[in-house]
């Protein structure tokens, strides 16, 4: 069949049938808007990696995610962002080890022992913790969090790494809760009611069937929250001090995030690429992120 | 009915926008390029001479060191300093005229008994050499240095008017002059710095040399953490009408008001 061929046999289809016409359309108009999705991340993947190659190559890929100075308007500058590195790698560490042990339990609770009417208020407490935008995070976090640190750990300032990592707790908390919670109700009442026919009491059956068949979905809940933690700029900014040291748990620190928003709005030439740069690195560790969550998501649809 | 409503309201806002969009190019322009701590003083200069002459000034954050450049070979009409003008530059064919004075007040807070201290005090402090308040008068505790990102037109001024660029050991950088001063109040051991128009009572505004920061001071001289903004233009040839124009609004009584808004001394 030719070309013109099928298009007549198209267009008498159509004739026939004037509902697939609108059907069709109607596909193709989602399908731009799907293009549309794909097309912005190519557009961002692509930008970055042309804006942020050219600093590292010129101030030379070792040097420049190994340095552990970073001076970018000095006199002598100097580009090295392995305290970012570490920062974001601790400070989402610190989050994880606070939060997901928090949300992670509350979850549990939520799920199996609460009360239905409070298992409700709890619900949407949680909704409105995770609509509170960052800034107000931060703005409690420096007006609260940072004097309570420095009176209570009698450190000179309290805006430190400890500082960063509080918060974040606090962020992480809504989506580790939520995901643990939904994929602990979707466990079937089966599995449980044979353990508890068995003689386990409710807690063991909880922690010992219910916990470890939901497994993979709070593995995801955590990665969500690792994923939110290294994310995070503007309420760290806040509160982490931003000084680019190398970390420590009560020392003012800089993110990779807040390392970028904090420099950009006066920067220019190799500083400004350099910006991109760390963006491309931070690009890369939520990269990263997304292929381990992927990977679970698939791995728990095999089971 | 509800429907013409909302239509009406998209097509009004689309209108707007492009009617923004429009305004944009005026044929004339005054090209101005260099210290990125003029900015607000540049910006809103630029506005309202856009609004009384329909002349287009645009500004391009370089840094005092490019925009001096700039003016030298012909790629800017003004050139934007914060700094005066060295011999050399004067020497290589260049005027400087100075449209404000840009004062830097040192504030901390207002439960410190220090209130007075020397540049040189406020250097070392700044560079670490004094760790506790004891060493300037205070009380027995540690100092907590308070500053701006690197590339903000305040740290640069208040770093080399101090002597003390790329060695401060700062304990928080923050972004803006309200965050300096939100945690120099939060805490009774820090020290900051501040554009002088931006300080208010929350904080103690040190004296510096026996002398408190104010536009009088500024403007005589007394007080030291100041620096000036120069407008560099070609010594040998004449600015172009508009650029000519633009130049003389910012040196006039009009504009006093304005750089004042901006967070500048104005000189008359």
């Amino acid at each position: 069949m030719s070309l013109n061929e099928r298009i007549t046999v198209l267009v008498s289809g159509y004739k026939a049938n004037p509902k697939r016409l609108i059907e069709d359309l109607i596909h193709f108009i989602f399908l731009i808007l799907g293009l549309i999705t794909v097309g912005c991340v190519l557009i961002i993947t692509i930008y970055l990696i042309i804006s942020g190659l050219p600093a590292i190559i010129e101030i030379g890929p070792i040097e420049f995610l190994f340095g552990t100075r970073w001076a970018s308007t000095a006199s002598e500058p100097a580009f090295g962002i392995l305290p970012f590195i570490l920062t974001s790698i601790y400070g989402t560490a610190g989050a994880i080890i606070i939060g997901v042990p928090i949300g992670f339990f509350v979850a549990v609770y939520l799920a199996k022992m609460a009360p239905r009417k409070f298992k409700e208020t709890m619900q949407l407490c949680v909704g409105v913790l995770a609509g509170i935008p960052s800034v107000i995070y931060g703005l409690v976090g420096m007006s609260v969090l940072v004097p309570a640190i420095r009176a209570i750990f009698d450190v000179p300032d309290g805006a430190s790494l400890f500082a960063a990592i509080i918060v974040l707790s606090v962020m992480i908390l809504p989506s580790v809760i939520n995901v643990s919670l939904s994929a602990l109700e979707a466990v079937p009442h089966e599995y449980e009611e044979a353990s508890l026919s068995l003689g386990a009491t409710s807690i063991e059956t909880y922690f010992r069937v219910t916990v470890p068949a939901a497994r993979s979905g709070i593995f995801t809940a955590i990665v969500l929250g690792i994923g939110r933690a290294i994310g995070e700029a503007m309420a760290i900014m806040m509160v982490a001090g931003n000084v680019a040291n190398m970390p420590g748990l009560f020392k003012s620190v800089r993110f990779l995030t807040t390392a970028v928003a904090s420099e950009m709005s006066y920067s220019s030439g190799l500083q400004r690429e350099a910006l991109f740069s760390i963006a491309l690195v931070l690009f890369f560790f939520i990269m990263l992120i997304n292929a381990v969550l992927n990977f679970l998501k698939t791995r728990s649809q095999k089971i | 009915m509800k429907k013409i409503l909302v239509t009406l309201l998209v097509a009004l806002c689309a209108c707007t926008l492009f009617a923004q969009g429009a305004n944009e190019s005026a044929s004339q322009s005054v090209s101005t390029d260099g210290s990125t701590s003029m900015e607000s003083v540049v910006l809103s200069l630029a506005e309202v001479f856009e609004e009384n002459t329909g002349i287009v000034v645009t500004y391009n954050p370089t840094g005092s060191g490019s925009g001096i450049t700039a003016a030298q070979e012909g790629r800017a009409d003004i050139g934007l300093s914060s700094r005066a003008l060295k011999d050399s530059e004067v020497a290589s064919g260049l005027t400087g005229t100075t449209v404000a004075l840009d004062g830097i007040a040192i504030i901390v807070n207002p439960e410190n008994p220090v209130s007075d201290l020397t540049v040189d005090q406020i250097a070392a402090l700044y560079t670490g050499e004094f760790t506790n308040w004891a060493e300037v008068g205070g009380n027995d505790a540690p100092v907590v240095l308070i500053g701006r990102e690197a590339g903000s037109g305040t740290r640069d001024g208040f770093e080399s008017i101090t002597g003390t660029e790329d060695v401060c050991k700062y304990s928080q950088e923050l972004t803006s002059t309200g965050a300096v001063i939100t945690a120099v109040v939060s805490n009774p051991n820090a020290i900051g710095y501040a554009s002088l128009s931006a300080v208010n009572d929350t904080v103690k505004t040190v004296l510096v040399n026996g002398v408190a920061p104010s536009e009088e001071t500024v403007l005589s001289g007394d007080y030291q953490i100041q620096r000036p903004f120069v407008f560099v233009t070609k010594s040998d040839s004449a600015l172009s009408e508009s650029a000519q124009q633009f130049f003389d609004f910012a040196l006039s009584t009009d504009a006093s008001d304005i750089i004042a808004d901006a967070g500048a001394v104005p000189l008359v």
